[in-house]
């Protein structure tokens, strides 16, 4: 049957269906108008005096006020975490730690729809992923580590594994709730006790999880939270802690560690990546056109090893990038409390300002810009997902972390050349692959230069496998039996 | 290396116009994605719009032994005004019997727009002769079947005689004349996605106007995964050659819960031109008064007793 005869006998329909919204009620959270800093157990007012608006960057409506903390509250703060190390956290056995670490777990899934909500509110990205991803994982690297506690000596058999002694903590925007459970959970399951530093945007839900860990009886001082912006967590690297645990960007992570050389500190980083997601010609083709939407577009892009350079064999380039542009215009953006939304908001005014600037480079050094149409909420910070196609190696789009919904796609014409142009960054937090060769794959993965590498999936976690980088992507692990030799001192 | 994907034996077939290339398919990632797209949450007027294309894509189903006049006519009335109470709902888009059945269903539905489907080619099994099927399916066609759902020889499929299978549909094809052929690739014996692209993708070189996931007889019918990749060798064929190839899922699809996630897979898969019962069917024996218990839902604001909808 001819396309011409199909359309004559067709039944009239509209041009498209259009979703009513599916709002996730917003009620279940409730917030306060102002949260000090939360140490030994209780929130205080800051001695720095300052505070400062958090907002929902969906609508950049205020959700409430946040203590600026100051060097002074950093220091009580760890002075609060050193009382509660050496008064009983680090003598308590494992069975009795790990009973506390479990009861997070649940309580974690018994809120976490509470969590989920707020988790979007405070940060943009969209309910489903906060409700499916976010949530689950927290609570499963709580059940996970809470599962160690008592086995350290099994972990690192006739090493005598003991606990550091205070970390400080330091956490980005991206996944706040999530990032919080990798730092804390193997930390606690260690023996140590912990001031950790939320994101300057995002304080909300580790404020609530001050909440929850008063629910869950944890003694006071072993978990302090103090908020505030890059100068708080600033004071905290200098403080008197035992080790510095951080996730963000490189150039912090340098200071960082310009800063604590020669202290004594041990120090992890958690940086930067541009991660390749390389697509042999023999893939599942549809299925990788997902991975690669997965890869960069999930949580608007703000994913450190999110797969932002898209290296795809010569021989189906065209198929890939009219299979990805299509799929491109179904995502949903908007509203992030909306069950259908796929893409929510951009972080914050300043993330928003960056991905422009590159985006803006990128159009200028030559490379092609898709963008679906797409229409936009008017207030709050957006961004419509992002193809680069025509992008040089030297191109800055192909080589600085842009932090975005923003793909740059580059080809290649043999695995060799896929393997050097996939390691050629400065960083390796990383990579992806997709064939049906299972050789191949084997192949790839001992010569791609990242931490993690994805064959025929991306951006899947586990808290059983160790995830951290290879070069300016920075050093340490977090995650599996790994994430707990950080937190530990050996004979 | 690089290397054109390899081709089954037999393949080398007369593919006008030019199919995509066969691939593979990741179960994993094919599922999940079906999985996700199942929870897109589908509310009020886009509930209702969804629920009434429902009804004007189900082909109405029976199949039994024990068919008679008697309940033909029965489901004939309900095809052509499903509520009786409601004149604002469509009628289904056919009904589908067996070949003894046609023309008491044909009597009954003459000029109501709604058709007249029969299974044939030694449905379920496919395991007759080829002049039997072909037999059959001109009598079908000859008693005033609008369209005809065959099976195919998964005999011949599972034991890598693709052109023996592509060789019978083509005949078929040309013995249904006019009428519209449906092709039942019966998934659940294929074992596996890749067979299922590829068996979907045989079938439509050979001429099919649709291809359907089962014929309802087995226990493994109709999934979402199943249906996105068939809907997926559908979109390459479009990207290809333009030919806009129809998709029945059929068996197993009970609730208008599923039957709204079978219709966004196929908004987000294919776009607003599939969603015509000319491109999309459900093939259902029992969905039609969930679809119809739902819809009184959304108008009146309560759900009503069984009752309040027809038996047949």
């Amino acid at each position: 049957m001819t396309k011409l005869e199909r359309q004559q006998g067709r039944s009239p329909v509209p041009a498209g269906w259009d979703y009513a919204p599916a709002p996730e009620a917003r009620e279940i959270v409730t917030l306060g108008e102002r949260y000090g800093i939360f140490v030994n157990g209780e929130f205080v007012q800051p001695r720095s005096g300052e505070w400062y608006s958090t907002i929902s960057p969906a609508s950049e409506e205020p959700l409430a006020e946040i203590a600026q903390a100051g060097a002074e509250d950093v220091a009580f703060a760890v002075g609060a975490a050193r009382a509660a190390y050496e008064n009983g956290w680090s003598a308590l056995s494992g069975a009795e730690r790990a009973k506390y670490l479990f009861r997070i777990a649940r309580l974690l899934q018994e809120r976490s729809r509470e969590f989920a909500v707020l988790e979007s509110l405070n940060g943009g990205k969209p309910i489903k992923e906060s409700r499916d991803v976010d949530l689950p994982l927290a609570a499963a690297h709580f059940f996970y580590y809470a599962g160690w506690a008592d086995k350290l000596e099994y972990a690192f058999p006739n090493r005598r594994p003991r606990p550091v002694g205070v970390a400080g903590q330091i956490i980005p925007w991206n996944f706040p709730l999530l990032m919080l459970a990798w730092k804390i959970a193997p930390a606690l399951a260690a023996g140590n006790t912990v001031v950790l530093k939320p994101a300057e945007t995002t304080p909300l839900t580790a404020l609530l999880f001050c909440d929850l860990l008063r629910q869950a009886e944890l003694p006071p001082g072993v978990v302090n939270i103090v908020t505030g912006d890059g100068r708080a967590g600033a004071a905290l690297v200098k403080s008197a802690v035992d080790k510095i645990a951080f996730t963000g960007s490189t150039e912090v992570g340098k200071a960082i560690q310009r800063e604590t050389a020669g202290t004594g500190k041990r120090l992890t980083l958690e940086l930067g990546g541009k991660a390749a997601n390389v697509i042999f010609d023999d893939c599942a083709l549809d299925q990788a056109v997902e991975g690669i939407v997965n890869g960069i577009y999930f949580n608007q892009g703000h994913v450190c090893c999110a797969g932002s350079r898209l290296l795809v064999q010569e021989s189906i380039y065209e198929q890939t990038i009219s299979k990805l542009k299509r799929r491109l215009a179904t995502l949903r953006v908007g509203e992030p409390l909306d069950k259908n939304t796929d893409v929510g908001a951009i972080n914050s005014r300043q993330q928003l300002e960056k991905i422009q600037e590159l985006v803006a480079s990128g159009e200028q050094e030559g490379a092609e810009i898709f963008q679906p149409a797409c229409r936009l909420p008017e207030k709050g910070y957006w961004f419509v997902p992002t193809v680069f196609t025509n992008v040089a190696q030297s191109y800055r789009i192909a080589q600085e972390e842009i932090f975005g919904p923003v793909l740059s796609v580059l080809t290649f014409r043999t695995p060799e050349e896929a393997v050097e142009k996939a390691n050629n960054t400065p960083y390796g937090l990383s990579a992806g692959v997709w064939t049906e060769k299972g050789s191949r794959i084997l192949w790839m993965a001992q010569r791609l230069r990242a931490g993690v590498i994805w064959a025929n999936t991306f951006n899947r976690f586990d808290p059983a496998s160790p995830f951290g980088g290879y070069k300016e992507s920075g050093f340490g692990r977090e995650g599996g039996r790994h994430g707990l030799a950080p937190y530990l001192n050996f004979e | 290396m690089a290397q054109a994907p390899a081709l089954p034996a037999g393949f080398e077939l007369p593919l006008e116009p030019r199919l995509p290339r066969i691939g593979s398919i990741d179960a994993v990632a094919l599922e999940a994605r079906a999985a996700s797209l199942a929870q897109r949450s589908i509310k009020r007027e886009a509930k209702v719009f969804a629920l009434e294309l429902a009804i004007r894509m189900m082909d109405l189903t029976t199949l039994e032994g024990a068919d008679t006049p008697g309940k033909i006519a029965a489901l004939a009335s309900k095809a052509i005004r499903p509520d009786p109470s409601d004149p604002n709902i469509p009628s289904v888009a056919a009904l589908c019997v067996y070949p003894n059945l046609v023309p008491h269903a044909v009597a009954r539905l003459k000029g109501t727009g709604v058709k007249v489907a029969s299974v044939a080619t030694a449905f379920p099994s496919g395991q007759a002769p080829l002049d039997v099927k072909l037999r059959e399916v001109q009598e079908v066609v000859a008693m005033g079947a609008d369209e005809i759902d065959m099976v195919i020889d998964r005999g011949a499929f599972l034991s890598g005689r693709y052109a023996r299978v592509y060789d019978e549909i083509a005949q078929v094809k040309h013995a249904c004349g006019d009428a519209h052929l449906k092709v039942i690739l019966e998934v659940a014996e294929l074992g596996t996605y890749d067979n299922v692209r590829r068996a979907s993708l045989l079938a439509i070189a050979g001429g099919a106007d649709f291809i359907k996931t089962s014929t309802g007889k087995l226990s493994g019918a109709a999934t979402l995964p199943v249906t996105l990749c068939m809907l997926e060798a559908i979109r390459d064929v479009h990207d290809e050659s333009g030919r806009m190839i129809g998709m029945k899922p059929a068996g197993g699809i009970r609730q208008s819960k599923q039957a709204v996630q079978y219709l966004v897979q196929l908004y987000e898969t294919l776009g607003a031109d599939w969603l015509t019962p000319d491109l999309y069917r459900l093939g259902a024996s029992s969905l039609l008064n969930d679809v119809l218990m739902q819809l009184r839902k959304e108008k009146t604001g309560r759900y009503q007793s069984p009752d309040y909808f027809t038996i047949d």
